[in-house]
């Protein structure tokens, strides 16, 4: 009976998660003819992996679209490699304190995640700038500026310092459940420092690492406020292709083409890493 | 007797599985009735059709006469022990007893003298505004039952309900129960895998295995006639032997012949044979039908229990009397301990246990 | 060891400030005298008089907290029912509607955002009517909000002893009066959870509302993604630093209620 519950949604489902999901494929597979018929076409995506196109003078030439997604997913490879080194001892410290010491760090890790994520983004411009605050301190100690706002570096900055937390999170959580008495059964037999954490300490935070390289890879490479915001204006990875071609150029064949594309990516890294992943996916639970 | 539930002709499919196989079964007022089976035998769903929790696929269930089957669980004049107890956790030991007084909008005096009458009755006095999370799992017992009959049943449903209490206490709550019943003059219905539990509680015992009732009676009668080997398997221990009828009040089994007070069975059917531990003289060699040597001996308190080897078989034997590993001995049984039953398998076996029911109940 | 420590505490700091260095950056550059966003020439109050008197900011403020609410309450309700009733739906399609659920948490934002707005246009343009604006907005803030109260509540539904609700039954309660007396109370913390996430989600919002607003209507992230492009006001420093201090309160208020739970929870455990 209770089950009746269940029929709006599904409705609902269907109606805001499914339909328009169908409709970006259909429109990623489909052109206007020269007649004005509906045409089934693979020319968007033939188009996307096209060396050249020529004579196309638009803001961004259209051979590098292959090129921009290289450049989105080794971004966003770098900056998980990134989050995981800098984030996994943070979570190994934590798990390692007191209670009260705990809940307190965790809860300041928190809190910048709910300051509005644009906000967070933008102050870095008044940081990085060229008469930014890093600047002005280098400046004053005599040293060399810096100029690497507009450029990958600021990219990949703005990335980790977006998506630390959500490596920090889902890491501490599986280090958290693990019985403290495992680490002293390896001692026990035998285990020093290293090959403890080599060999039971990291085994079993696994889960979490894979949830927590899920939740920086598919952010970053997806990401359009971090590349627009400190990329500049004519700085592109796949996300701000996208919103071009909808927003400006207002070809929707092609941008959901590209849509279709960043989705197929998505579910290929995840494939890729619940290869890895024996236990339960605990990612997004961490963060709810 | 007055019948106050008729289950006439259930069955219970899920898919595929069949849970309850034309499954018949009446109770009487003011009766104790418990349904003892292993897991998944169907007791449990018999209960749940009882609380109106599931509606069986085919069959009618009876209240006073008249059936119940489209009456929707709310609105059953009986309740439900469940397993684990189903407490409210955010509502206190009082906010238990009393919802469903609260429900039927009695007044609040009324209510108030129910809690207290209720608690005493389960020995929970002064436990009014206790968090139900805070109690022990005897006590969270009680506040079910004061929970439950504070509705004034006419019946009572109890699923497993001590199962999860520590031995002592579920011994002490067997007493508890039984006396309750008596008490209070109310038909309980027990479902239980625990043939202790059932020998001692009931007035009636209905054995259930793979969807049937293989036999109901008294506890007595069901310890000392099992009906066929599982029942006999299931209540207490016993040694079962395959056995040849050679003719009325004649059987062999174990390679030796004995006189037994069964009848009507084919000439050389194939039976199965029910020798209780305690039921087995151990005599001299020279004295008894079967010959045999004793291998083990385990001191139990009460008695001793010995492992006689005879032939390929070995015997449980219970006795005072002590015979010493190693040695020869003689095994004897009279007439009357011989339980001789149709074979397990077909079908004719159990629906004779169910059609027999009433009979070995008398 | 007090060296291992101190090299612990040491990295644990530097984590934190580069966390914390925007947050303050911006704040401390809200009371700046100058228009300047690198130098340091005073304090004020300017750009707080400033904000509160931007009619611009004021109307994105509202229509962020009115969207916030909305969709907050709509996709609660929504959620709540739908798990409910998902929780009892057998294991295939169970499977199936949960799989479906999470596709906007695992999808990038930028993708449902456009793949609503293809519906909404794609609609709009079929039947010649409506256009996009306040109600496509809320709709999608609902839409990817749903998924998370759902994902919140069915766990609390798991936990409770199924036979909770046949024992409300079994002491008359009618399904509706023990669904709110009885289950209802009981998944009511996966409710709030998922409630407070929803809102959240709806105020942090960008990508989505992006996508799916329309000519003139205005959240505050819209708001502030155009000034960014534009060059930065300083009341934006002045607005982030007062939207942080509230949420700030909020959720330590929220950090205490869970600290009193848990405490409450161990007592009675």
């Amino acid at each position: 009976m209770k089950r009746l519950f269940a029929y709006p949604y599904i409705l609902w489902m269907g109606i805001f998660i499914v339909v328009p999901l169908l409709l970006v494929v259909y429109y990623s597979v489909t052109a206007t003819g020269p007649d004005g018929n509906t045409i089934f076409t693979f020319d968007h995506f033939r188009r996307f992996f096209a060396p050249i196109t020529p004579g196309m003078d638009q803001p961004l030439r259209e051979r590098i679209f292959v090129s921009v997604a290289l450049r989105s997913i080794r971004l966003a490879l770098q900056s998980t490699g990134i989050c995981l080194l800098l984030g996994y001892p943070v979570a190994y410290i934590m798990t390692r304190k007191e209670y009260s010491e705990k809940s307190v760090l965790l809860f300041m890790l928190l809190v910048p995640m709910w300051m509005n994520f644009l906000l967070r983004t933008y102050a870095w411009l008044t940081i990085l700038e060229r008469n930014g605050l890093v600047n002005q301190l280098l400046s004053r100690m005599g040293l060399p500026m810096i100029d690497i706002l507009y450029t990958d570096a600021a990219v990949l900055l703005g990335m980790v310092y977006n998506f630390l937390p959500f490596m920090i999170l889902p890491i501490y959580t599986s280090l958290k459940k693990m019985d403290p008495r495992l680490i002293e059964a390896a001692q026990d037999l035998g285990a020093g420092g290293v090959s403890v954490f080599a060999r039971v300490v990291f085994p079993l935070s696994l889960p979490g690492v894979i949830s927590g390289i899920t939740m920086v890879f598919m952010p970053g490479a997806a990401t359009f406020i971090i590349s627009n915001l400190l990329g500049g204006q004519q700085y592109f990875l796949l996300g701000n292709l996208v919103e071009m071609q909808f927003l400006n150029v207002g070809d929707w064949h092609f941008g959901s083409a590209i849509a279709v594309i960043m989705m197929l990516l998505m579910v290929a890294s995840m494939v890729i890493l619940s290869l890895f992943d024996k236990g339960e996916n605990q990612g997004r639970s961490t963060i709810i | 007797m007055n019948r106050i539930i008729d289950l006439v002709d259930v069955s219970m499919t899920y898919g595929k599985q069949t849970v309850l196989n034309h499954v018949d079964l009446y109770i009487n007022q003011n009766e104790f009735l418990t349904l003892l089976g292993p897991s998944g035998c169907g007791k449990t769903t018999t209960l749940r059709i009882i609380g109106g929790f599931e509606q069986p696929t085919t069959g009618d269930v009876l209240f006073n006469g008249t059936s119940i089957l489209h009456t929707p669980p709310h609105k059953r004049p009986l309740n439900t022990i469940f397993q684990r107890y189903a407490l409210f956790p955010h509502l206190d030991v009082a906010g238990n007893v009393a919802f469903g007084l609260k429900i039927k909008k009695k007044p609040r005096e009324v209510i108030n003298k129910k809690i207290a009458d209720m608690l005493r009755l389960v020995n929970l006095e002064g436990y009014e505004s206790r968090s139900t999370l805070s109690l022990s799992g005897g006590q969270q017992q009680r506040v079910a039952i004061a929970r439950a009959l504070a509705n004034e049943p006419q019946v009572l449903l109890l699923d497993e309900p001590l199962g999860a209490l520590d031995l002592q206490l579920r011994k002490e709550m067997q007493v508890e129960l039984k006396n309750m019943q008596r008490e209070l003059g109310i038909t309980f219905v027990f479902v239980t895998h625990d043939q202790e539990e059932a020998l001692t509680m009931s007035d009636t015992i209905a054995v259930m295995n793979e969807g049937r009732i293989l036999q109901i009676g008294k506890p007595e009668d069901i310890y000392n006639e099992p009906k066929n080997a599982f029942v006999a398997r299931f209540i207490g221990e016993s040694n079962i032997l395959e056995g040849i009828m050679r003719e009325d009040f004649r059987v062999s089994f174990a390679n030796a012949e004995f006189a037994c007070i069964d009848k009507g069975f084919a000439q050389n059917e194939a039976v199965d044979i029910v020798v209780r531990p305690e039921d087995v003289r151990i005599c001299a060699q020279n004295e008894g039908r079967v010959k045999g040597r004793v291998t083990q001996v385990i001191f139990k308190g009460v008695h001793y229990e010995m492992h006689v080897e005879a032939q390929g078989f070995l015997w449980k034997i219970h006795s005072t009397v002590q015979a010493p590993a190693g040695e020869e001995v003689g095994l004897d049984i009279a007439p009357d301990l011989i339980h001789v039953m149709k074979k397990e398998n077909g079908k004719r076996n159990t629906e004779s246990g169910i059609k027999g029911a009433e009979g070995s109940a008398s | 060891m007090s060296l291992h420590k101190a090299v612990k505490k040491l990295y644990l700091g530097l984590i934190l400030f580069f966390l914390y260095a925007p947050i303050l950056v911006l704040m401390v550059f809200s009371f700046n005298a100058s228009r300047s966003r690198a130098n340091w020439e005073g304090f004020t109050l300017d750009w707080y008089r400033v904000l509160f008197n931007d009619p611009q900011i004021a109307l994105a403020l509202r229509n962020t907290l009115l969207i916030g609410v909305f969709s907050t309450v709509i996709a609660t309700a929504i959620g709540t029912l739908a798990a409910v009733g998902i929780d009892k739906m057998k294991r295939r399609p169970k499977a199936v509607v949960m799989g479906i659920s999470r596709i906007p948490v695992m999808m990038p934002d930028i993708v449902t955002g456009l793949s609503l707005m293809v519906l909404y246009l794609f609609v709009i343009r079929t039947l010649g009517i409506g256009r996009m604006g306040f109600t496509t907005l809320l709709l999608s803030h609902v839409m990817f909000n749903v998924p998370y109260v759902i994902l919140s509540v069915i766990p609390k539904l798991r936990q409770i002893d199924a036979n909770l609700y046949e024992a409300a039954l079994d002491l008359g309660a009618t399904p509706l009066r023990a669904f709110v007396q009885v289950i209802l109370p009981e998944i009511w913390p996966g409710v709030v959870t998922g409630a407070m996430l929803a809102f959240t989600l709806s105020i942090d919002d960008f990508m989505v509302s992006f996508f799916t607003t329309g000519a003139g209507v205005q959240n505050l992230s819209i708001l502030i993604f155009s000034m960014a492009r534009r060059g930065v006001q300083p009341q934006i420093n002045a607005l982030s630093t007062l939207m942080f201090l509230v949420i700030l309160a909020m959720l330590f208020l929220i950090h205490k209620r869970d600290q009193r739970q848990a405490r409450k929870a161990k007592l009675h455990g």
